[in-house]
């Protein structure tokens, strides 16, 4: 009985065309059945999501819910646009995401070119492997790191000064090297990351290419610009469009575990996602934080769009659509 | 000849500072943990401890602590977690990879769709508000990390270079797809439900995000969440109000406690890196194939 049944569905040939959904499921109730959670979980988490964007528009109250929530129109995005953190807070987050984008782009295609010239197997995989560390390591231990770097009392850094005879810096307390501090603290723990991306590009590349360029007399660097550094292009393009894509959004873990609710640093440290999880949570205002992520997603939309059109007009291989 | 082995001393120093960049600072935690506290008091931080002590991990492990409730948190979460996670992950390619199913291509899109396009944090707090994810241990599971579309497209993919024949020929056989699921498909595809087990497991283990948003009862704090709270503490006492006078009175874990209960989180990581590395290059390389 049940072979004549399965039987059914092998002659993949004939039945041609999609036909409809509901004709899928019935034909195949079981993997219907195998995916039915992770659609679950999606429909929940993921569209459900969509409808609730319509409450940046209104006076969100937890017990009436969408449908019977007063609308105020644009008065949600009028309070942070007239609040002085709202220019504050997306130039930081504009700001140190290029500063990422640049600094880590530089650091791993550097590194990533430098240990394809090494023929030291084990050196590469040990160096490699303490590459990539930081990137298992949260960003709460990072901030216990900076902690015992910067601390005021007992950090390394203020003891090093002091050999120098430099009064100590109560860096917490001080916004403006915290640029440094966060930009270096992204290199060290996104780098390693880039390098195994970029090593993977760079041994792709035709070994042919290298020997002909050694027969015309070329040396090493003038490879490594001339063959190495074009190749890896379509590679870099891809990966900086990606990130400029998420230049809206600063990365929360990272901002909340390092700066948290310190407000002495929000001048340079205060991103637009640890805005909005203040206005959401301390606050309590859902209406007002949804106004700032629908801003947010918006620009953020924009520039991907601008800049996808920009690197596909100069190089197609990057673009992504 | 020369020049080639100074480009090689310029080589092999640039990347061996680089690795000490990424090294020293966990070096230096770990060197805290292990310092006596009244070496701290006078010295500061130090990669070389004037005084040797292992009293903070003594007073870890004796326990009684919070940090040990926490930990039996996470491991629980990062277990459950990980399980339920990879289970509906490969459930759900399985689907995705059965040329059987005409509506697959949609269906990845489906999930696609929501990586690109979702309303954000603050509707994905409302509803598991709504859903009742607050102050238990399954919002700490469920919400965000329990399926990453990402993962399932990478087991697709792996699943995909399964040969159909061998679906067809249990089919025939009179297996169903569920039978075909779990005792063909899956123990063919380990490798890839290996570096998805670590990633899920990774994200859990390291996560915080659900219990800052969704939990509030202190018995549930989570490693991390545990950690981050005992250093705002510990920051807004020491370096914002400047004076540490105050702490004597106030039972607060030590300098080298702070670290060593910092370090011990890193722990079951530091443990299994060899196998995460390699299936984490693995995983980016499946992944990049076919995106």
């Amino acid at each position: 009985m049940e072979m004549k049944t399965n039987l059914k569905k092998l002659p993949n040939i004939k039945s041609g065309g999609k036909g409809s959904l509901i004709k899928d499921i019935i034909r195949n109730p079981m993997s219907y059945l195998l995916i039915l959670p992770a659609v679950l979980y999606t429909i929940i988490f993921g569209y459900l999501t969509l409808p609730y964007m319509v409450i940046a528009f209104q006076k969100f109250n937890f017990r009436t819910g969408i449908f019977n929530s007063a609308w105020v129109g644009f008065k949600n995005f009028e309070f942070f646009f007239k609040s002085a953190s709202a220019a504050t807070v997306t130039w930081n987050t504009i700001r140190l995401n290029c500063l990422f984008i640049f600094f880590v782009t530089v650091f791993s295609i550097t590194l990533s070119i430098l240990l394809n010239e090494i023929r030291n197997k084990w050196f590469v995989k040990i160096t490699q492997s303490t590459f990539l560390f930081p990137h298992f390591i949260s960003w709460v231990i990072v901030s216990y790191i900076i902690y015992t770097l910067f601390s005021y009392n007992y950090g390394i850094v203020n003891r090093i000064l002091g050999v120098f005879s430099i009064e100590p810096v109560s860096w917490y307390m001080t916004p403006k090297p915290w640029t440094s501090i966060l930009v270096g603290m992204r290199v060290w723990q996104a780098t390693g990351m880039s390098v195994v991306i970029y090593l993977a590009a760079i041994t792709g590349i035709d070994g042919s290419l290298y020997e002909a360029a050694e027969i015309d007399g070329a040396n090493r660097w003038l490879q490594i610009k001339f063959i190495t550094l074009p190749l890896v292009m379509p590679t870099v393009a891809i990966l900086t469009l990606l990130s400029i894509g998420k230049i809206m959004y600063g990365d929360f873990g990272m901002f909340w575990a390092i700066i948290g609710d310190n407000g002495i640093l929000y001048p340079t440290a205060d991103v637009i996602d640890t805005y909005v999880f203040r206005a959401l949570r301390l606050s309590g205002d859902p209406s007002q934080a949804m106004a700032v992520g629908l801003f947010q997603a918006a620009v953020g939309f924009v520039l991907v769009y601008t800049t996808n059109r920009i690197v596909k007009k100069s190089f197609s291989e990057g673009a992504l659509f | 000849m020369k020049k080639t082995s100074v480009f090689n001393t310029i080589n092999y120093t640039m990347i061996t500072l680089f690795s000490l960049f990424c090294a020293l600072p966990l070096v230096l935690l770990l060197m805290v943990s292990v310092t006596d506290e009244k070496s701290i008091i006078k010295n500061g931080y130090q990669f070389l401890p004037e005084k040797f002590s292992l009293e903070a991990y003594k007073m870890i492990f004796t326990g009684g602590h919070d940090i040990f409730n926490s930990y039996l948190i996470t491991i629980f979460v990062t277990v459950v977690g990980t399980l339920a996670a990879v289970m509906i992950t490969s459930m759900a390619a399985y689907t995705l990879a059965n040329k059987n199913v005409k509506h697959r291509d949609t269906l990845s899109l489906f999930f696609f769709f929501t990586m690109v396009f979702n309303g954000g944090i603050v509707p994905w707090y409302i509803i598991c508000v709504k859903l009742g994810l607050r102050n238990n241990i399954l919002a700490l599971i469920i919400p965000s990390l329990i399926f990453n579309p990402f993962n399932l497209f990478l087991v697709r993919n792996y699943m995909k270079g399964i040969p159909d024949s061998l679906r067809e020929s249990a089919l025939i056989d009179g297996a169903g797809d569920i039978r075909i699921a779990f005792q063909i498909y899956l123990p063919l595809s380990t490798p890839v439900l290996a570096a998805i087990s670590l990633f899920y497991g990774l994200a859990y283990w390291n996560n915080w995000w659900n219990a800052i948003m969704l939990v509030e009862k202190s018995n549930l704090y989570p490693l991390q969440y545990y950690l981050l709270k005992l250093k705002s503490e510990l920051t807004m006492l020491t370096d914002l109000q400047g004076s540490s006078a105050v702490l004597s009175t106030i039972t607060m874990p030590t300098e080298s406690l702070k670290m060593a209960t910092a370090l011990i989180t890193i722990g079951p990581i530091i443990l299994l890196y060899p196998y995460l590395q390699r299936y984490f290059v693995k995983g980016l390389m499946i992944g990049s194939v076919k995106g």
